[in-house]
Parts: C-alpha cells; sequence; structure tokens
C-alpha cells in the first residue's frame, strides 16, 4: 500500500469514525460506523487480506451493524435522546478526561520512544482463503471448536434474556 | 493482485454515479408542489397521531442476534469447504463436532419455541 | 497501464448496462407475463409512430415511457422524514446489488492480439464472498428507507423486510458453501472453467448435477431476498400498503421497484454461475464443438465467445422467467411460514447437504 492511497484511507476511516462518535443522531452514528467498518475492509485489501476483507463486511458491516440498528430502533432511540448521553455528571466527566488523558500521554510516549518498524512484506498467499483455512483447522484447531460453545452460549443467553423480556 | 480491485473501485464509481441519478432524478426533473396535506405520512386517510417509530416486538431482535451467530458459523464454513479436500477425513470430524454443537443450539432455540410466530 | 483500466472501464460498464437492460427486459416480462397468466393484453400502449406501426410496441413502453414518467414525477418527501437517509434509502437498495455484477463471469477469455481479456470484471479469488458481502448490504436500503420516512407503514415493512433478508441469508450462504465443497474454490471464473468438462464423457458436469438439494436451497432464498410474492410480507400491499417505500415516489419509488428486479437478476446469474454452468455451452471449447462420439466442429474465437456469452444472457433470462413466473403463480405466506420455512426447515437441510457433501466427497476419495 502506498503512502498516498494509506493517506487516503486512513483520513476516511478517521472521518467516519469522528463521525459514530460525535453525530446526533444514533441511526446516523450507526450507518457511519458501517462506512468505518468497509473502509476497515478496503485496508485488509491492500493488505493483500482478501478473505479477511470479505469476511469483515459480511459478519461486521452486514450482520453485527443490523443487529446495531434493530437496537436502536427497538428502543427507539431519537435525536432528542442525544442530550440526555452527554448529561454524564460532573465526576463522569472528569473521570473521563482523566482516562482520556492518561491513554494520550501513554501513545505519545510510545510514538516518540519506539521506532517505526519498516512495513514488513506479507508472505505469498498472507490473509487469503488457504492461509486462513490453515491456521483455523490445523494450527488453532482448539479454539476453533471452542467457538462453537461460545456461539452456543450466545444463542441461549439471547433466547433466555428475549424470553425473559417477553414474559 | 490489485489490478483485480481496479475493476471493482471502476464499478463502484459507474453504480454510485447510475443510482445517484436514478435516486436524484425527481428532484431535479420532477415538479415541486408541497403542500400540507401532500406532505403528510399515509395512514389509512386518517391524519397521522403519535410518534410513528414506536417499540417493536422483541422477536425481531431475537432474530437479528441468532441471525450473527449462524452467520459467524457460516462464514467458518467457507475457508473450511476450500481446503476440506485436503483436510480430508480430520476435516469432516471437526466440522462435524462444530457444526453438532450449533445444531445443539438450534435444537434448543426450536424447542424454547423462539422461532415461532404465534 | 492505461489500456488496462480503459478495458476494465469498459468491461464494468458493458456489465452494469447488461444488469440494468435486464432488469428493465424483465420489467415488460413481468408486466406481460402476468398479463399472460391473467389473460389480460397488458402493457400495449406506445403509439409513438401514429399507430402507422402493424406490430405491437408495448416493450417500447415499458423501455422508455415508463422510466420517462418516473423521473418527471414530484419528489414528494414527507414532513416529519430525515431528508439524506430518505435518498439513501433507495440508493443503498440498489448499489450494492449493481456492484456485486462485478464479480460475475459473462464470458471466457477472449484474444485480441497478445492481450488476453477475461471477460470478466474483477477475477476476484474470493467472488462469491464478494457478491454475498454486497448482497448483503442491501438490507441497510430497507431499514434506512422505511425507518427515514417516519411513517408507521414504512417501519413495520423496514423491520419484517429486514428480519426475512437476513434469515434468509444464512440458508442462503450455507446452501452455497455445498457448491463451493465441490469445486473447492471461490473463485467464479474458475468455478465457470470447472463445469466445461464432461461426467463420463457425455453429461455436462454443471453444479446442478453434483448440488441440486443446494441449488434449491439457494433458489429458495434467494427468491426470498428479492422480497416478492409468494415472500413479500415487507409490502403486503393489503396489510402494510406498500411496506418500506410507502412514503416514496417517483425516482426514489422506481429505484425501490428496480431494486427487486435487479435482486432477481444478481439471484439468477449467481444460480447460473454455480449451478448451470455459467457462459458454458455444452461440448464448447475454445476452438470449437467437441461433440462426444469424436465429432468436432472447429469455430472462430470470435464466433465462440459471443456464444457463452449469449448462452451466459439466455440461461440467465430463463432463471428470470422462472422467478416471474413463480411470483404470478402462488399466494403469499403468512408471516409465522416466512420465518418456519427459513429457519426451520431450510436451514437444517442446507446444514445436511453440507454435512452430506462433505460425507460423498470423503467416500469418493
Amino acid at each position: 500500500m502506498g503512502p498516498v492511497t494509506f493517506a487516503v484511507l486512513a483520513t476516511a476511516l478517521v472521518v467516519s469514525a469522528l463521525t459514530v462518535v460525535v453525530h446526533p443522531s444514533p441511526v446516523k452514528s450507526a450507518m457511519a460506523l458501517v462506512v468505518t467498518l468497509f473502509l476497515l475492509a478496503v485496508v485488509f485489501v491492500f493488505l493483500g487480506a482478501h478473505m479477511i476483507a470479505a469476511l469483515q463486511v459480511i459478519v461486521y458491516a452486514g450482520a453485527i451493524m443490523v443487529l446495531f440498528l434493530f437496537v436502536i430502533m427497538l428502543l427507539n432511540l431519537s435525536d432528542d435522546g442525544a442530550e440526555a448521553r452527554h448529561q454524564g455528571g460532573a465526576l463522569f466527566r472528569l473521570g473521563a478526561w482523566i482516562g482520556g488523558g492518561v491513554l494520550a500521554v501513554e501513545l505519545a510516549a510510545l510514538f516518540l520512544r519506539v521506532p517505526f518498524p519498516a512495513p514488513a512484506t506479507p508472505p505469498a498467499g498472507y490473509g487469503g482463503a488457504e492461509a486462513v483455512a490453515t491456521a483455523l483447522f490445523v494450527d488453532y484447531l482448539l479454539p476453533f471448536e471452542l467457538t462453537s460453545i461460545l456461539l452456543l452460549v450466545a444463542i441461549v443467553g439471547a433466547v433466555v434474556l428475549a424470553q425473559r423480556r417477553a414474559a | 493482485m490489485l489490478d483485480q480491485y481496479l475493476g471493482v473501485i471502476l464499478t463502484f464509481g459507474f453504480a454510485a454515479v447510475i443510482v445517484g441519478i436514478m435516486c436524484g432524478a425527481s428532484m431535479v426533473l420532477g415538479a415541486h408542489h408541497p403542500s400540507a396535506v401532500k406532505q403528510q405520512v399515509f395512514e389509512c386517510g386518517n391524519p397521522p397521531t403519535g410518534p410513528a417509530r414506536g417499540r417493536f416486538s422483541v422477536r425481531f431482535y431475537l432474530v437479528a442476534i441468532l441471525f450473527i451467530v449462524f452467520d459467524v458459523e457460516v462464514v467458518f464454513l467457507y475457508p473450511w469447504a476450500i481446503v476440506f479436500r485436503r483436510l480430508g477425513v480430520p476435516g469432516l470430524v471437526e466440522m462435524m463436532v462444530f457444526i453438532g454443537v450449533l445444531a445443539a443450539g438450534l435444537g434448543y432455540v426450536w424447542k424454547k419455541g423462539a422461532l415461532s410466530w404465534d | 497501464m492505461w489500456a488496462d483500466a480503459g478495458i476494465a472501464a469498459v468491461k464494468s460498464l458493458v456489465m452494469l448496462l447488461l444488469a440494468l437492460n435486464l432488469t428493465l427486459v424483465l420489467l415488460w416480462v413481468e408486466r406481460k407475463g402476468s398479463a399472460l397468466i391473467q389473460d389480460r393484453i397488458g402493457a400495449n400502449r406506445a403509439n409513438i409512430f401514429g399507430g402507422i406501426l402493424p406490430f405491437n410496441l408495448g416493450i417500447v413502453n415499458t423501455l422508455i415511457a415508463d422510466p420517462i414518467k418516473m423521473f418527471t414525477k414530484e419528489d414528494v418527501i414527507p414532513d416529519g422524514a430525515d431528508k439524506l437517509l430518505h435518498f439513501f434509502g433507495p440508493f443503498l437498495a440498489v448499489f450494492p446489488v449493481l456492484a456485486t455484477f462485478a464479480a460475475v463471469p459473462f464470458g471466457d477469455v477472449l484474444v485480441i492480439g497478445d492481450r488476453t481479456i477475461n471477460l470478466q470484471v474483477a477475477d476476484l479469488n474470493v467472488g462469491i464472498l464478494y457478491v454475498l458481502a454486497m448482497s448483503g448490504l442491501s438490507v441497510y436500503g430497507v431499514v434506512l428507507g422505511g425507518w427515514a420516512t417516519n411513517s408507521r407503514w414504512s417501519l413495520l415493512g423496514a423491520i419484517r423486510g429486514s428480519a426475512q433478508m437476513i434469515s434468509y441469508e444464512i440458508a442462503m450462504g450455507l446452501g452455497l458453501i455445498g457448491a463451493i465443497l465441490t469445486f473447492g474454490t471461490l473463485d467464479l471464473q474458475a468455478i465457470a472453467r470447472a463445469q466445461g468438462a464432461t461426467i463420463w464423457g457425455v453429461i455436462p458436469a454443471w453444479g446442478i448435477i453434483y448440488q441440486p438439494l443446494g441449488f434449491l436451497i439457494f433458489l429458495v432464498a434467494g427468491i426470498a431476498e428479492t422480497k416478492r410474492v409468494p415472500f413479500d410480507l415487507p409490502e403486503g400491499e393489503s396489510e402494510l400498503t406498500s411496506g418500506y417505500f410507502t412514503e416514496y415516489s417517483g425516482s426514489k419509488q422506481a429505484t425501490f421497484m428496480m431494486s427487486d428486479f435487479a435482486e432477481i437478476v444478481v439471484v439468477s446469474a449467481l444460480a447460473t454461475t454455480l449451478f448451470f454452468g455459467a457462459w458454458q455451452v455444452p461440448y464448447l471449447a475454445r476452438d470449437g464443438f467437441h461433440f462426444p462420439g469424436g465429432f468436432a466442429l472447429a469455430l472462430p474465437q470470435l464466433v465462440v465467445v459471443a456464444m457463452q456469452v449469449v448462452s451466459f444472457i439466455l440461461k440467465i433470462l430463463v432463471l428470470c422467467c422462472f422467478q416471474i413466473l413463480v411470483r404470478w403463480s402462488l399466494p403469499r405466506y403468512r408471516y409465522d411460514q416466512l420465518m418456519d420455512l427459513g429457519w426451520k426447515t431450510l436451514l437444517p437441510l442446507a446444514l445436511a447437504n453440507v454435512l452430506l457433501t462433505a460425507v460423498i466427497i470423503v467416500l469418493a476419495g
């Protein structure tokens, strides 16, 4: 990925990510998140990780964000909810500022002290279908199988929560 | 490698222009005579009352969660399907365990009646 | 470099225009076909030359007069609607669908001089996933379109529509796994080439022979994704007026209407590519026909490529017409039946199909 491409993509990513945070309307904020996730997939494409890029769009931009939108609509969050979201109380705000400040100092220290590594050329087939499959089904077999348990827990949890709400 | 995506980028550009023109044509070409009645949303001929964006059934929310879970499952199946011939019998067993656990999940949801809309 | 970019631009324009024209032709097929089924005459008024022509110009009516009419209507945006999202609803319903055509191969390679042109806009090695990812994004068009207008019918239609689309996306994706197992790749052009082989030297090795159940699941899920009868719950006119596009008029409404037809074309194109040999004509290789029994007929390359592209379009049209036939033959499902079909019938069937295919592949070595 050339520096120009990276600059364009990174700017678009940062702008859309900022829109997620600052936009007063929850639905538009969610849509900005969809754009952010889509642009992230484009970054993956430029890194040669085609499989990951496609899965990123399918799972994050296509599935998880639909749930986000559903929740926003289900709870009927509207633009007037924005005011309520910003009322955090003085203590809450102080905490947020301190937390953000610490993070900023840490990041600055990191960037100043640690030299940037030269961008490595990914090995051939990196992030492609074959590489992902080998990693999943040969190298990390147990975590992969455990994922199914995790998903099962998610199913059970969702049903239990939803049915308690309905009852 | 990237020149494959040149076509995708170009298609995105052309498609955006075509669809944009299609969506915007009426704004430019069409008449513009707004009136209080015309701008009302349709509600069986009555003046609409109350906010339109009310809450809706929790079932849709459940469908969305189940969709994510099974979508993630399907996503695991794609790389598996590509290398399946190389993995052979161990690959089949691996995936049978994975699908088995999630089929149990589907059975649970089914039994709990979360899939029935009555 | 610039020549490559030019060729890519021409290819993507050709593909998009092909998709758009197929969509428009489908509109006419729908109107004439439904008239045929219901014993009516259908779209027949196109008096453009003062009626001196001896034949009917109904197709002109649908292809030219209808779009002009729709595009010059007033664009009504109701009070309380979100103007930006009101635009992006129809935009997002069609844009991702058109973008999927970038990965669909509409022919084999065309050799001109020393240049080999692959008749596919983008030869992606994750082609199937690209198509699924893009068509998955069109759900936002429905959700936003319905939510933006501040109307009860629209919101109900949008929620129903998106729940239906995501439910059937699972079955659609799972239905394709069997085909991916069979061909061992996600590259649509490679899948198209693999179907040029023959079984026992006679039967064309099309995907449907290996994956009849997978095709059925994909087709049903695909029809459900298009949100048309018998799965048109999101826009059931007797209960929701028009569902998520109740509050749309003019060209935006036309765009929503077009999204249905564009999705029909995508489903047909993907089904053709995976299950009906894509652009393959039986026994036609790059240098001409090689019939079983040793009889061969040499053909110039240009003729071969033309036949392949035409066969691809014809196969798509047949599948499209089948979907329109389904639309005008079946009554609408109830919502619980719709969800049952997706989650309790297609999903288990698709899982069984995946395991069955895998077992057969292992047994066959």
